[in-house]
């Protein structure tokens, strides 16, 4: 794989979302101009299973078709997954990995297989149902993704994801700002921890 | 003017669809070609195109009320995957052997069993003598240039054939990639209106579609058809330099990829095409001369195009992703090797069989195999036949 190539694994449980919000990331950053890919890989089609999501993101022409086996981030949608999936099989050593938990850094560190990189956690579920009243992961799992990959700039982000939601609610505008919301939670609950670790530099 | 977009390989055929607006869409879902009746009823509901939708009960039902609104003069396409493809089996025959110029938006998924919904091209190497033409995409880009050139391909005098317009089951169908759309007013300038010479609804020029015919002409009317299915080898060159003149993208019966002065060469058909051509560039910056061939069209099957390309290499692993239960390789690496011999180049020739089921195909395997051509020949080693790559 090219080198400037930003390679990104999801896992989520089937129906939580993983796979929109892969979609979502590749919908963002072809909007700055980046050649995109996101693609899901489905086991049992039922809800709960286990899914994996891809990204590819490059400022050249990606060709590959296969899954990611280096990421150089994970996103892990859902901590159970944790008991059983090996969510840092591969991941780049100076990569870095976000989980959706209520649990701190520390707490949840004896769980990654001694990955050595950075680790980013997230109350998602805390976010969606202070912003939304309801509990959908992927809106928190989207800007920490951003956040982290430093895939594009935040206020760019923002920006995008308004029109993106005003386009994809148009029937039900009054999840918009909920949705927004979700968004600058997320980016401000780990401002502290992307400031200290930096963010990734790939492209 | 080309727009950038950025869709997945269901949403771009079903964008060239809306674009192109055929006159009558039967179908039934089946995974992973669902989304596409589902986006182009969206269409239609939305008033964005005015295609007649029907819903039908099966894809036996699907194919046959094609060939029988085609029959009737309008022209009709179906989608399907795997099952779907195989329920259909009888019709597509009929609707080769009655010369009906519809199409078919497949999205290759491997059949059962054992029950998958992945890719491979089971269904579609299944249907490879049924007398369709048989045009397969690398990227979503390509699935939608090929769905516009369809038509003029199929409707052509000189064809007057079904056509087949095939592409990888989640590993494009279902992955957001960048693209690059025609204008409506292009695409529809492009294809055209559709005056069939004769159809069943002309009540100035009655004719029959189907009868029985006895054995003084029925053999005759299988050479014209094979002579059709030849012609339009031609035709598909003369449609994708039209094409080309459009959009600034080429295309031919199958593309060559860093071939010129390559040693070793892999042949293959799909979206693995993409992942081989980046293992060529990585092995090229080492100094190996390989190169690929992805086929582009299989049927017609360009067996001696296929042969002058491959006949200053020293050896070429030919990719099957079907396995056909014969002992004796899948059908791209049957028909290629074929093909050499009738042309007498004796070249190594290796088949492979990968990526049944979705197995995964990896620009690792890509480099593995190419270094397994090159230590056989060097060795003076034999390779051994048919292998599986990946297989646990």
């Amino acid at each position: 794989m090219s080198k400037n190539t930003l390679e990104i694994r999801w896992h989520g449980r089937g129906g939580q979302g993983a796979k929109t919000a892969a979609l979502l990331l590749a919908d963002v950053a072809f909007k700055t101009g980046a050649y995109v890919q996101g693609f899901p890989e489905y086991g049992p089609e039922r809800m709960g299973a286990p899914i994996t999501a891809y990204n590819r993101i490059s400022k050249s022409e990606i060709r590959v078709h296969s899954n990611i086996y280096t990421p150089d981030l994970v996103v892990v949608v859902d901590e159970t997954l944790l008991l059983s999936v090996d969510v840092t099989a591969g991941l780049k050593e100076d990569g870095a990995i976000i989980i959706n938990t209520p649990k701190t850094e520390e707490e949840i560190l004896p769980l990654l297989n001694g990955y050595p990189g950075k680790v980013f956690v997230v109350d998602a579920r805390k976010i969606s149902v202070d912003a939304l009243g309801k509990y959908f992961p992927n809106s928190p799992m989207l800007a920490a993704a951003v956040a982290v990959s430093g895939v594009m700039e935040e206020e760019e982000f923002l920006s995008e994801m308004t029109a993106s939601y005003q386009h994809k609610f148009a029937k039900k505008p009054e999840v918009i700002e909920g949705n927004m919301k979700a968004l600058t939670m997320t980016l401000e609950s780990l401002a502290d921890a992307v400031r200290t670790k930096g963010r990734l530099n790939v492209m | 003017m080309a727009r950038k977009e950025r869709m997945s390989g269901n949403e771009a055929v079903s964008y060239a669809i809306k674009q192109v607006n055929p006159d009558v869409m039967p179908a039934f879902p089946i995974t992973p070609s669902t989304e596409i009746p589902q986006m182009v009823s969206a269409y239609i509901a939305n008033g964005e195109m005015d295609t007649e939708f029907i819903p039908v009960e099966s894809e036996h039902s699907s194919m046959s009320a094609t060939i029988g609104a085609e029959a009737a003069g309008a022209r009709s396409l179906t989608a399907t995957s795997s099952a779907g493809l195989a329920l259909m089996w009888e019709e597509l025959l009929l609707a080769a052997s009655n010369r009906m110029p519809c199409a078919l938006t497949l999205v290759n998924r491997t059949l059962s069993g054992p029950i998958n919904i992945n890719c491979d091209h089971s269904d579609g190497m299944g249907a490879r003598d049924t007398g369709w033409i048989q045009i397969y995409a690398e990227s979503n880009q390509e699935v939608y240039d090929n769905f516009i050139q369809a038509y003029p391909i199929a409707e052509d005098p000189r064809v007057h054939l079904p056509i087949m317009i095939c592409q990888d089951g989640f590993i494009t169908s279902h992955a957001v990639m960048n693209i690059e759309l025609l204008e409506d007013q292009e695409v529809k300038d492009f294809v055209g209106e559709y005056h069939p010479e004769e159809f069943l609804l002309n009540p100035g020029k009655p004719i029959a579609v189907g009868p029985y015919s006895v054995t003084n002409y029925a053999m005759e009317a299988k050479k014209n058809q094979e002579i059709a299915l030849e012609n339009s080898k031609k035709v598909i060159l003369e449609v994708a330099k039209k094409f080309e003149a459009l959009s600034g993208r080429s295309y031919g019966l199958f593309e060559e990829y860093r071939t010129e002065d390559a040693d070793y060469i892999m042949l293959l058909i799909g979206s693995a095409a993409g992942t081989a051509k980046q293992a060529v560039d990585d092995l090229r910056a080492q100094g190996k001369k390989v190169g690929v061939i992805k086929l582009r069209v299989f049927r017609p099957f360009p067996a001696e195009e296929l042969a002058d390309a491959l006949k200053n290499c020293k050896a070429v692993a030919i990719m099957d992703r079907t396995e056909s239960y014969n002992g004796n390789g899948g059908p791209l690496g049957s028909e290629v090797m074929a093909g050499l011999f009738r042309k007498k180049v004796m070249i190594t020739a290796v088949n492979y069989i990968y990526g049944l089921a979705g197995r995964d195909f990896t620009v690792d395997d890509v480099y593995e195999i190419f270094a397994e051509l090159e230590e056989a020949q060097i060795k003076g080693t034999e390779i051994e036949q048919f292998k599986y790559v990946g297989l646990r």
